[in-house]
């Protein structure tokens, strides 16, 4: 469709005018105009919802809202293109099979090989042996290994070595959905566990020896300690309702040795109303102060992330502090559970804290655990009640840990906003189905890449500076603070408001540290290049064969710096080459949004996906932002000011 | 007056000091005329706190049995807790502590008995002189001149001596112009923005009276800053409402039909008590114990504490883009042009002007704009959130520029010489200080007191290379541009570094920032080493095509 008008929610005067176009994938819109030939691409499994307003004068107007949080508004010149865009969208949003998903059809030109690394690159049972499992406490169980105890469970389960068979089973009879108690994480050096279950099927009064058992078995897993906290991740209340459907929570007295603790985290409903409310806060136009922050409190979003960070914390003390092993719980023990479990793993272990132990953490406390990735995040046309933002507040906590130790995690925000990102965009097979069991079904990994494969290959643009291994703060356990008055839980625009670049900070010490990196590891490299070429210059002059030495040497220091073949002999000139260094003049250039395009660029670039769905098309994209940049006149910057005009002149 | 009279117990031993996030200590309390000391005896970790009684903003004293307790409130916002043993001795501290903070004769403040311990390379109270600004002026255009006219306070007792006048208005219109602003606080040149030669200006309301009274010269002064055929935008920081209300009290504002080459933009920037009142909440707020979220959000909320930074921000921004977007020449003022007219002018210089960004261009800009300006920091800051007197003149006008400036610097962590630390140390000084830097309400009481002569300006202390270290962003990389900043509420956070300071264990931010200027000179020190070789061999090669040659 042409004449289509993009419409820039800030500013009314920032309207572009392109060509929308469908494909069986994205959304398109290509802007019109020689020179920035601006593409936006939208995933259709990251259309949360469409919207058809009244026809104004100017067209029909079309509002997409994204899982991501994108917004986009679009006027259509007539009203029955708009309506057929509507209906398309509606279908293309929604796909029934799992098979007309992006990822069946996403090819990143990789081979079987390759593939099939990606797939190995995050291991559960190395993790699993990482912890010092199996040992004299633990065990691998096959009880499940055809699905038949727990279909939403793994095949392969850790157990107390205690714990037989039979008791296993006895024990995910007396559970919701079967999901008997199983080991989420194990600390080597005081043995306390983590475990995890779904509510027991209590009721008012039933017991279950096996159960019983086999809580017990995982108490006497810990040698050190002679109790285990229950911990039910429910408001009280909730816990009890459920009693009066055959469900509920532990009795202190059926139990031998437990401590039994609520710890309330409002169900998945109350979190997609929270969320709702606060992306409307997030949309408003031109907000007050006080409309923000009323909003934002009247969400109760960071209330719920308190509530869930506090539950690890408590979780995480009880295990590295006390010594005592914890086995966690809400209804199901698929939502809140893996939430306040990985939370929890964060803080305990610094393994989890890495680049690599991060794809890990979600690999086994989410995936493996039968986390319903499909109902949760609306992969395929479903119960709209199922949908709720569970991982992606366990996203933020991680970013608001961030928050408080700067130097702890070796990742930065922009990798917790790209496993979002693909958590909803459906083109790498990992977060596909709700099971284990459903993707084995699937052959996924025979059809389908790997994200955590993606990720890695791109892992110097998820690099956080500040990070090093050796450092205090990514030894051993977090004590995050967890008074308001202490540590304030903020509000993540960067998450939240993503594609409004305008409200973010115009420089990112993140990618300037990153830069400086990068050069201090080229000038280390270029210090031992030149300290060679001295002593052999030294020497040939030794020799007298001076000639030949010289052009070896030039040569080489080509093939070293590819990006800086102007380099002058002379140190003035080196410093002024020094000062255009490529990745970091944005930081001194011509315009201080120059920053910002550069982050952009590295958006787009590390992850094609987020607007284009291959390589090539980035690139041009890439091009085409560079290039207007570099023409002196930047069409960015002057849409800054645009938008901010509309602020400041609104007397 | 001797300061002893006032000492009733000078010291006190077996005293407990609490402070969150650190142990309780025993030592010592011994108090001198300026300082509350406090120092623990125990030899693993001897350690001593020095409190400059100026900075002590409320005290309250509690009693169980025979231990007393102090909670001393200080203005930087912090909060220590001391217990003495012993009734009268408590009670005896705790008057002199009273008496010694509440000391109301300036010439009696410590800047008078401070002698520095350091080099003095460098007299902060000649570090900024008009002169020297206007010499930079005049290299860019001839429009302006100094004026000398206010030499002995005549005209305007809260002007500085010499002013940056249009040339074109001779002294004697400029007596005239006085006499139609509020506290003859005539338009005075604030900014010249080199890029396009338009300016920003600032002055007091002009006093219109119910009866729409008129000044030709004040007409003419600001209309000579115009080009021909260009319109101005006087950026009135008051609503019009309140601009209104002020005509009765024979203040007002411009009309358009006297300066039709004028726009008039009303913004509305809050001052006095509304003010303090936000800052007194705001803390309340934060240090409010509880562990619940949302009523920390409701209480930021009530504050208005960000909606004020919000407004001041937002009324610099439009300032600076009518001067760079819209080539148009500004006037900026409310009432007395003394609070929120400096938050306006100095806030869109450090969005123009990078030289503001340096910590240089930044003391200066804070001696034009504040100290010379007239601001009244000793009755604005004579109290901070602590205190119950609830004068109307206290208020935290500087303390929100710092705020915005930081929110300014959050948004572009490049684009600034200076860091956090260093907005900090203007906030604790601007309150209490063994300077004499903030002490007075403009330059005439500043020469009265004979400040220069008598005491030591922080700019003496804080241009030392040892020091400017601490203030140093290790990321600063010269931006010559304009910045805008975002003032959207998603944009906009509490200044956890002041407001926070003492509420949170630091240690984990302060590494951040130790690990970022490793990382930053490590990379320097490579540079170095990387250039000295290349010189080297490029030497060595002159040196063999020279044989080659021969």
């Amino acid at each position: 469709v042409e004449n289509v008008w993009l419409l820039d929610r800030l500013s009314s005067k920032k309207a572009a005018l392109g060509t929308l176009y469908l494909t069986a994938t994205h959304v398109i819109f290509v802007e019109n105009g020689s020179e920035t030939r601006k593409e936006t691409w939208v995933l259709h499994s990251q259309i949360s919802s469409i919207e058809k307003q009244p026809t104004t004068a100017t067209g029909c107007p079309l509002l997409i809202r994204c899982k991501n949080f994108q917004v986009i508004q679009l006027v259509i010149p007539q009203e029955r293109d708009c309506h057929d865009i509507y209906i398309s969208l509606i279908r293309l949003a929604r796909p029934v099979k799992y098979e007309e998903l992006y990822c069946f059809s996403f090819n990143p030109k990789l081979d079987k090989e390759e593939r099939e690394q990606g797939w190995k690159l995050v291991d559960l049972s190395e993790e699993y042996n990482r912890m010092g499992i199996p040992n004299n406490y633990w065990q691998i169980s096959d009880v499940n290994r055809d699905y038949g105890v727990c279909d939403s469970y793994p095949t392969e389960v850790y157990v107390p070595k205690s714990a037989t068979a039979h008791i296993i089973v006895g024990s995910s009879k007396f559970r919701s959905r079967r999901r008997f108690p199983a080991l989420s994480y194990y600390c080597k050096d005081n043995n306390a566990s983590i475990c995890r279950s779904s509510q027991p099927l209590s009721g008012f009064s039933a017991r279950c020896l096996e159960d019983e058992q086999m809580l017990q078995a995982i108490r006497k897993a810990n040698p050190g300690s002679d109790f285990i906290y229950v911990v039910d991740t429910r408001p009280k209340l909730n816990a009890m309702a459920n009693r009066a459907a055959g469900k509920g929570y532990e009795n202190e007295d059926n139990y031998s040795n437990i401590k039994f603790q609520f710890i309330g985290i409002e169900n998945i409903h109350v979190m997609r109303n929270s969320l709702q409310k606060m992306l409307e806060v997030c949309e408003l136009k031109s907000p007050s102060m006080s409309d923000f922050l009323w909003g934002l409190e009247n969400s109760g979003w960071l209330k719920h992330i308190k509530a869930i960070m506090d539950a690890g914390i408590f979780i995480a003390k009880a295990v590295a502090e006390e010594g005592v092993s914890v086995l966690v719980h809400c209804s199901d023990g698929w939502d809140r559970t893996a939430q306040v479990c990985s939370v929890a793993s964060l803080l305990l272990d610094p393994y989890y804290r890495t680049m690599k132990g991060f794809m890990v953490l979600i690999e086994k406390d989410w995936v493996s655990f039968g986390h319903k990735f499909n109902h949760r995040y609306g992969n395929l046309d479903g119960d709209p009640k199922e949908i709720s933002p569970v991982i992606d507040q366990f996203i933020e906590c991680v970013w608001q840990l961030m928050e408080q130790f700067p130097c702890a995690f070796e990742f930065n925000e922009r990798f917790l906003i790209h496993i979002q990102h693909h958590i909803y965009s459906c083109q790498f097979g990992n977060f596909l189905c709700n099971s284990q069991k459903e993707r084995r079904e699937l052959r996924i990994q025979e059809r389908t890449y790997s994200l955590w494969a993606h990720l890695w290959k791109n892992r110097a643009d998820y690099l956080n500076p500040l990070y090093r291994s050796d450092h205090s703060q990514t030894q051993g356990t977090l004590h995050p603070q967890m008074a308001p008055c202490n540590f304030l839980y903020k509000f993540w625009s960067g998450m939240y408001n993503r594609f409004e670049k305008g409200l973010h900070p115009r420089q990112s010490i993140t990618d300037y540290l990153m830069a400086v990196k990068e050069e201090t590891q080229q000038l280390e490299e270029e210090l031992e290049v030149l300290r060679a070429r001295l002593a052999n210059l030294q020497k040939s002059q030794l020799n007298d064969n001076s000639v030949k030495s010289k052009q070896e040497d030039r040569s080489k220091r080509l093939g070293l710096f590819p990006s800086n073949n102007s380099l002058a002999n002379t140190p003035q000139e080196y410093s002024n080459d020094l000062k255009s260094f490529p990745s970091r003049s944005p930081s001194q250039g011509d315009e201080e949004d120059s920053a910002l395009i550069l982050t952009q660029d590295n958006l787009k670039s590390s992850d094609p996906d987020l607007s284009a769905n291959s390589d090539q098309e980035s690139g041009v994209e890439d091009l085409s932002c560079r290039s207007s940049s570099g023409g002196g006149c930047l069409p960015s910057e002057d849409s800054g000011k645009d938008s901010d005009e509309a602020v400041f002149l609104a007397v | 007056m001797e300061f002893a009279e006032l000492i009733k117990t000078p010291r006190a031993d077996n005293v407990v000091l609490h402070r969150p996030f650190y142990l309780a200590v025993e030592g010592t309390l011994c108090l001198t005329g300026h300082h509350l000391i406090f120092s623990s005896r125990r030899q693993d970790n001897a350690e001593e706190l020095w409190l400059l009684h100026s900075n002590i903003d409320s005290i309250e004293k509690r009693f169980v049995g025979s231990l007393g307790t102090i909670i001393i409130k200080c203005k930087d916002l912090r909060i220590i807790q001391l217990d003495i043993p012993g009734m009268e001795e408590c009670l005896n501290i705790a008057s002199s502590i009273e008496a010694l903070s509440t000391l109301d004769s300036v010439t009696l403040m410590y800047p008078f008995f401070y002698r520095p311990m350091f080099e003095i390379l460098e007299d902060g109270w000649r570090s900024f002189l008009p002169d020297q600004e206007f010499e930079l002026l005049s290299s860019v255009t001839d429009d302006w001149r100094l004026s000398c006219i206010n030499k002995e306070f005549s005209v305007c007792p809260s002007y500085p001596p010499v002013v940056i006048v249009p040339k074109s208005i001779d002294d004697e219109a400029l007596r005239k112009v006085a006499t139609f602003r509020h506290g003859s606080r005539f338009p005075v040149l604030s900014y010249y923005h080199k890029k396009n030669g338009m300016v920003m200006m600032r002055s007091s309301q002009p006093l219109t009276g119910t009866n729409g009274r008129r000044c030709k010269e004040d007409e003419k002064l600001i209309n000579a800053t115009l080009r021909p055929g260009k319109r101005g935008y006087i950026i009135d920081t008051r609503s019009l409402n309140v601009a209104q209300q002020a005509r009765a009290k024979g203040g007002g504002f411009e009309q358009e039909a006297h300066y039709p080459q004028w726009r008039r933009i009303h913004k509305c920037i809050e001052r006095f008590n509304i003010l303090q009142e936000s800052l007194i909440k705001l803390v309340e707020a934060c240090n409010d114990q509880s562990h619940n979220m949302d009523r920390w959000l409701s209480k930021l909320e009530a504050s208005n504490w960000l909606t004020h930074i919000k407004e001041i921000l937002t009324a610099a921004c439009l300032a600076a883009q009518c001067i760079d977007r819209e080539g148009a020449s500004v006037l900026v003022h409310g009432t007395e042009g003394t609070d929120s007219t400096l938050q306006v002018t100095s806030l869109a210089q450090i969005i123009l002007d990078p030289r503001c960004r340096t910590i240089r261009g930044f003391e200066s800009l804070v001696v034009r704009e504040w100290l010379q300006a007239g601001h009244p920091f000793q009755q604005r800051c004579a109290q901070s959130a602590y205190s119950n007197s609830k004068q109307k003149w206290e208020a935290p006008v500087f303390l929100l520029f710092l705020d915005c400036v930081w929110q300014i610097l959050r948004q572009f962590p490049c684009s600034f010489e200076f860091n956090e630390q260093f907005l900090i140390l203007l906030f604790e000084h601007s309150y209490a200080s063994q300077f004499g830097t903030f002490l007075g309400n403009n330059e005439n009481e500043r020469s009265k007191l004979k400040l220069p002569q008598k005491t030591m300006s922080l700019w003496s202390w804080v241009n030392r290379s040892e020091e400017l270290s601490k203030f140093q962003n290790p990321l600063f990389e010269a931006n010559s541009l304009v910045i805008w900043p975002s003032v959207a509420p998603q944009s906009l956070q509490l200044w956890e570094g002041v407001f926070l300071r003492w509420n949170r264990p630091s240690k984990f931010l302060d590494e951040a920032q130790e690990e970022m200027i490793n990382i930053i000179k490590y990379n320097k020190e490579l540079q170095a080493k990387v250039n000295a070789l290349r010189r080297q061999l490029a030497e060595m090669e002159t040196d063999d095509r020279m044989q080659e040659n021969l």
